[in-house]
């Protein structure tokens, strides 16, 4: 049986080598399409990692939404744009030195967050896992002000699209 | 329903044959082979079954459409090859291999390649959890039917790459259709199969297939108000996904010539067809599963109960296409959200109802509320006429 977890261990790595190669490529190729396509070898191999750490749950809804959805309205968008035919584009700009400084600030930052955070790893916690039932319990429980608030703000997007995307009254001139 | 004992055990042999082989195999391995070994080969049995059958299936689910729609169209079909056309499939299987291998001179030569290799493994990956007969699913996940919309919601991402990097028009407007089709019917399919959740209370494809059970007194989902509901929705939306007709505008060659697989030959073609046959297969299926209960039913092994409705299903699907004519896309459009997602939401909402009520007084609730909702939602739908359109060049 050892064999096989530490097989599955070094999947798991090369997974996420994987993912940081295919990052690599979202930020640094000069086609969108190509770009776009990376992105979603990004997310397919997030999700392969919330699997491998047993949130299937999690990866499932990682695939359907991002992968199947919101991949789609990204190459959607692409396809709208002019840039659809061009080979190149340039992917940096003058300002690339200061967006540098930025992220290196806030990998810090983060860096900070997960290692002063104490992360209570008891028996009870990894027995229960991540269930889909104690998920939807959580939700409409003791988080359901957050999920109340984001259905709203939910909702106003809706309405905000559906406003933008109406046809304008005639003009009368 | 009462069954002498030695023509119930018949029985359970007969069902259960291919779990009790691998379950003998393995425990032969294991009086060899340390455990890891055994482990693996369980997977990997499980593994080449599902490749093997995938692309089988597929052949002869062309030959199977062939036919089918030869009758409807008052013609024989491929009869040729073999006795009844049955090595139709392997002849068109050998002349696929043989032929050129045409890619387009300004094409993204690696994304053209890429596609139809991408398209297949979804296709593929969605097997894992469709439970064929009782205790015959290859992987029992407990997330199973949510695996099964997400894997199948990535199928859109490799239509475009084959759309995009052939450099062609008719691609290229095939892919924009097929992207907008799918989006919009991958939401009242997911919010149908909600109701069937909330009925049996998992995600797990086998325990939904379990609270269907009952011996001659069926309670398949489709039973009731809501499940039948569902199921019209839930296959509707499947017909759509797998764009085959009336919804098939991404690949209409009255337009479009051949949609996005229009500069693809040889195998690479092959491979997008074996895709399409292969989702039109595994949707049909878990329709079975989710409202037909599965592998559910008296009398006949359960993986033969499983392949009688999906095929039945998919018999419905070349009715379809031997029969309707292709949608407009306005319709198309307006059918899936206008129509589709109001009735999915009045839905799950009865379904909710049928939980907290008495059988007989939800009966009376639920088909009152359902068929009011039907017919509100046709009038309002009704008499939907496009702008006219002015041609000056035209005319």
């Amino acid at each position: 049986m050892e064999i096989l977890t530490i097989g599955a261990k070094f999947g798991v790595y090369i997974v996420m080598a994987l993912v940081l190669v295919f990052a690599l490529g979202v930020v640094t190729l000069r086609n969108l399409f190509h770009s776009a396509l990376c992105l979603a070898a990004v997310l397919v191999g997030t999700a392969t990692v919330y699997l491998a750490l047993r949130a299937d749950f999690v990866a499932a809804i990682q695939i359907l939404v991002y992968v199947g959805a919101v991949m789609t309205l990204i190459i959607f968008a692409i396809m709208l744009t002019e840039h659809l035919g061009e080979k190149t584009i340039r992917q940096t700009n003058r300002q690339s030195p200061a967006a540098i400084l930025g992220l290196l600030g806030f990998i810090f930052m983060i860096g900070l967050v997960i290692l002063r955070t104490p992360w209570p790893v008891t028996k009870r916690a990894l027995a229960t896992g991540t269930s889909v039932m104690s998920l939807g319990k959580a939700l409409m429980g003791s988080y359901v002000f957050p999920f109340e608030i984001i259905s709203v703000i939910l909702i106003a997007a809706l309405i905000g699209a559906v406003v933008i995307a109406k046809k304008d009254p005639e003009e009368k001139s | 329903m009462t069954m002498p004992g030695w023509l119930r055990s018949i029985e359970f042999a007969v069902d259960l044959s291919f779990v009790n082989a691998k379950g003998w195999f393995l425990d032969l391995l294991g009086k060899f082979l340390p455990g890891w070994i055994v482990v693996l080969t369980s997977i990997v049995i499980s593994g080449v079954v599902i490749l093997c059958m995938g692309p089988i299936i597929m052949m002869y689910l062309t030959l199977l459409e062939r036919k089918l729609i030869g009758r409807i169209q008052n013609r024989y079909g491929p009869n040729r090859v073999g006795i009844w056309g049955l090595l139709q499939p392997i002849a068109d299987g050998i002349k696929m291999f043989t032929k050129e291998d045409i890619v387009p001179a300004n094409a993204d030569k690696l994304i053209h390649l890429l596609a139809p290799i991408v398209i297949v493994i979804p296709a593929l990956m969605v097997f894992l959890v469709v439970p064929f007969g009782e205790r015959m699913t290859a992987a029992n996940l407990n997330i199973g039917i949510l695996y099964f919309i997400a894997v199948s919601s990535i199928t859109t991402i490799p239509i475009f790459m084959g759309s995009w990097a052939s450099r062609n028009k008719y691609s290229l407007l095939g892919g924009m259709r097929t992207a907008a089709q799918m989006i919009s019917y991958e939401i009242p399919m997911t919010l149908s199969v909600v109701p069937v959740i909330m009925m049996s209370q998992s995600l797990s494809t086998n325990t939904i297939v379990m609270t269907q059970c009952g011996d001659v007194d069926l309670h398949w989902f489709v039973f009731t108000p809501w499940g039948l509901t569902g199921f019209m929705i839930f296959f509707l939306c499947a017909v759509a996904e797998c764009n085959r007709p009336p919804f098939d505008l991404p690949e209409a060659e009255s337009e479009l010539v051949a949609g996005f697989h229009t500069e693809y030959s040889g195998m690479k073609f092959a491979l997008f067809y074996m895709a399409e046959y292969m989702n039109a297969f595994t949707l049909c299926g878990i329709a079975t599963t989710l409202f037909l209960g599965g592998w559910q039913g008296p009398f006949l092994p359960s993986w033969l109960w499983f392949f009688g409705k999906t095929f039945l299903l998919i018999c419905v699907m070349i009715w379809f296409r031997g029969t309707f004519p292709r949608f407009r896309v306005d319709q198309l459009m307006g059918f899936a959200w206008k129509f589709l997602l109001p009735l999915t939401l009045i839905n799950i909402l009865v379904a909710g109802l049928w939980q907290f009520v008495p059988e007989r007084t939800a009966w009376l609730y639920s088909v009152p509320i359902l068929i009011v909702s039907l017919w509100t939602l046709v009038k309002l739908n009704r008499h939907f006429v496009p702008e006219k359109r002015a041609y000056p060049l035209a005319d």
